[in-house]
């Protein structure tokens, strides 16, 4: 029964996640062709051991060196990755204040401020991605209210640019980097707080010194929440960002559907994903390393 | 959006497997019909029209070529059915199920035999040009009373554009109507498949590049209509429909459409009836209710753009029939190219210089 229940993680990342991680290594070993599904060889199971095998004997990785030939793919995983970074941090700026006042607040309206950040998710995310449109627009609601104020006498251009995507995402993501710094927060020992100004700390050096090394497992989870998706994201930057707005995600959706290149579009894909675990799977070794040598 | 489409397309995919015979599933473009014929199908036939939209033929091919995608009727253009039909993503016609098809223009059929050869696997909805719009005050306040609006001077010139940039210039994302555009200009022809050519029609988009806002096939209309830009290049209905959208909202803004006159594209958009369609009987039914006369006219009266139907011309409204933006003299005509299909290898140049000019990189 115990084997069984801890089974059950696995057997979900393997169908949702190792199953199609082979599909789309495969599709990204193979050539373009016109037919349906555009790309040969296909996996001709009927025909046997001869069918796997001429499969097989098929596949070479000329997609993944025709990635390196064009500086357009790097450009744009770099380009993802700044992206990524600056919202990530942003949001962490913005989000940690909330967090912590959320902690802060009186009992009996913390659960009220919990609903507060969770309320806009019962709303379409593509929703609200299109109402910042029409705030951000030229003739949009902030310039009219910011020209109506006297602040700016030319309305400003917001949208199509990449401050447009930054606002998107940290508006869009700022709910995860909330949670988890809430939740660690929450479960604070006030009176660490009270013992440190007994021993003559200032507040601000208990902030430092106490408040942020223990918020830092909800601080580390929540940027993980924000950065793993704003790297890969498409919707945002293609709604509120210019044409310049340059991510992978991007040229994933052109090798996908303009060149309908689907061998390419999955390697770009599995370099992706690569880029993305490599660094997660070191992170979580270093983590577990720290651990063991505290204790 | 790529979420809830996939989404979409995997419970329709769910649902064709019990496909009922009176069910049809229409993927048409995006502000492109006029509702109301969409009950009155419903209410003649007794079928239960299910009715989704795209904005890119890029998109609808990408659902073709993966096939089953659970789709009675599509609307690929032609440069796009050509290659679709050579995939195998079509089923030939049963004209026998179609006698509205005597309504057909020969005109039309002529020019869409390029693509589908003997009109075998399609018959056409609408067809019109690519061209530019603007917003007029904007732009002659701009660039003076002889602003050259009928002409791609006005998007490829850079010495107009950069002016134009502080009101705000749209240009479709569809790099194979945009290339074209930028190789006429520079006196070539729009179909080459020579790349160097190809690439000198980059370098003229690469110049005006900083100066457009955003590249978008769809949100031009209303961006028009709003007086949030003052230039488009786009395709000829929506930009006549963004124009009577500002009517409507009575807010000031004049919008005007010209085809270049240095020579535009002419696009068609064919209907056609997908390999593996849940209900091909019901997708004949409804592209036979389509060519109907009374309903062709009143679909293109809807949304500003003329049909490849003859015997709906005396149904038409004389500010669609009459209007030569959107039935071109056919001296015009003459002038008007329509695109080819890229091979592969060509296709890649394409994308990837539309890459450079919509990025920089």
């Amino acid at each position: 029964m115990k084997r069984l229940l801890i089974g059950v993680p696995f057997v979900w990342l393997f169908v949702l996640f190792l199953v199609p991680f082979g599909i789309v290594l495969k599709i990204s070993l193979s050539d373009i062709d016109l037919a349906i599904p555009p790309y040969t060889p296909t996996l001709e199971v009927s025909d046997g051991w001869a069918g796997v095998a001429a499969f097989f004997s098929a596949l070479d990785l000329e997609n993944y060196i025709f990635l390196t030939s064009d500086d357009l793919y790097w450009k744009a995983y770099l380009s993802s990755l700044q992206i990524a970074s600056i919202s990530t941090f942003l949001t962490l700026l913005v989000g940690f204040p909330i967090a912590y006042a959320m902690a802060r607040a009186a009992e009996e309206w913390r659960p009220a401020l919990l609903m507060l950040v969770i309320l806009p998710f019962w709303t379409s995310f593509l929703i609200r991605v299109y109402a910042w449109i029409g705030i951000l627009s030229t003739e949009g609601f902030l310039n009219q209210f910011l020209l109506w104020t006297g602040v700016i006498s030319e309305p400003l251009t917001i949208l199509n640019t990449n401050t447009a995507v930054y606002i998107g995402i940290v508006y869009t993501y700022l709910p995860f980097m909330i949670l988890p710094i809430y939740a660690t927060l929450e479960k604070m020992d006030a009176s660490l707080l009270e013992a440190a100004e007994d021993l003559g700390c200032s507040r601000m050096q208990a902030f430092w010194l106490i408040t942020l090394p223990l918020a830092r497992p909800g601080v580390v989870a929540g940027c993980f929440l924000v950065f793993i998706p704003t790297l890969g994201e498409f919707v945002i930057p293609s709604l509120l960002g210019g044409s310049d707005t340059l991510m992978i995600g991007k040229v994933l959706w052109e090798e996908f559907f303009n060149n309908r290149d689907w061998p390419v579009a999955s390697a770009v894909a599995i370099i992706l994903l690569l880029i993305l675990i490599i660094p997660i799977i070191l992170f979580q070794r270093n983590q577990q390393i720290n651990k063991e040598a505290q204790q | 959006m790529k979420i809830k489409l996939a989404t979409m397309t995997a419970v329709i995919a769910l649902c064709a497997s019990a496909a009922v015979a009176d069910e049809v599933r229409v993927y048409n473009w995006s502000d492109y019909i006029d509702e109301a014929l969409l009950e009155k199908f419903e209410a003649e036939t007794g079928i239960e029209l299910i009715y989704d939209v795209f904005d890119s033929n890029e998109v609808l091919e990408t659902k073709m070529l993966a096939g089953g995608s659970g789709y009675d009727v599509v609307v690929p253009t032609g440069d796009f059915l050509q290659r679709q039909i050579s995939a195998g993503a079509f089923q030939a016609l049963d004209f026998d199920q179609l006698p509205n098809s005597a309504n057909l223009w020969d005109l039309i059929k002529d020019r869409t035999e390029q693509y589908d050869p003997d009109n075998a696997y399609s018959v056409n909805y609408m067809w019109g040009t690519t061209g530019i719009g603007v917003n007029v005050a904007k732009v002659t306040e701009i660039l003076g009373e002889d602003a050259p609006i009928d002409s791609l001077e006005l998007i490829f010139n850079p010495a107009n554009i950069e002016k134009l940039a502080q009101c705000g210039v749209y240009m479709l994302d569809a790099p194979t109507e945009v290339i074209p555009a930028a190789l006429t200009y520079i006196g070539e022809d729009p179909n080459t498949f020579d790349v160097d050519l190809i690439n000198k029609a980059g370098d003229v988009l690469l110049a005006v590049r900083p100066h457009i806002l955003k590249f978008h096939s769809s949100e031009y209309i209303n961006a028009l209509a709003n007086g949030d830009i003052c230039v488009a290049f786009g395709w000829s209905g929506d930009i006549l429909q963004a124009r009577d959208r500002a009517d409507e909202a009575e807010n000031g803004v004049e919008i005007a459409y010209n085809a270049p006159k240095e020579g535009a594209l002419m696009w068609f958009d064919q209907m056609a009836i997908p390999v593996d369609a849940p209900n091909p009987e019901a997708a004949h039914m409804f592209l036979n209710f389509i060519m109907d006369a009374q309903n062709m006219a009143a679909a293109s009266n809807y949304v500003y753009y003329a049909n490849g139907n003859k015997a709906s011309q005396p149904f038409l409204e004389e500010d669609v029939i009459g209007d030569p933006a959107i039935y071109p003299s056919d001296e015009t005509l003459e002038k008007l190219y329509t695109p080819v299909a890229y091979p592969p290898k060509v296709q890649r140049v394409i994308t990837r210089l539309w890459t450079k000019v919509k990025s920089g990189t």
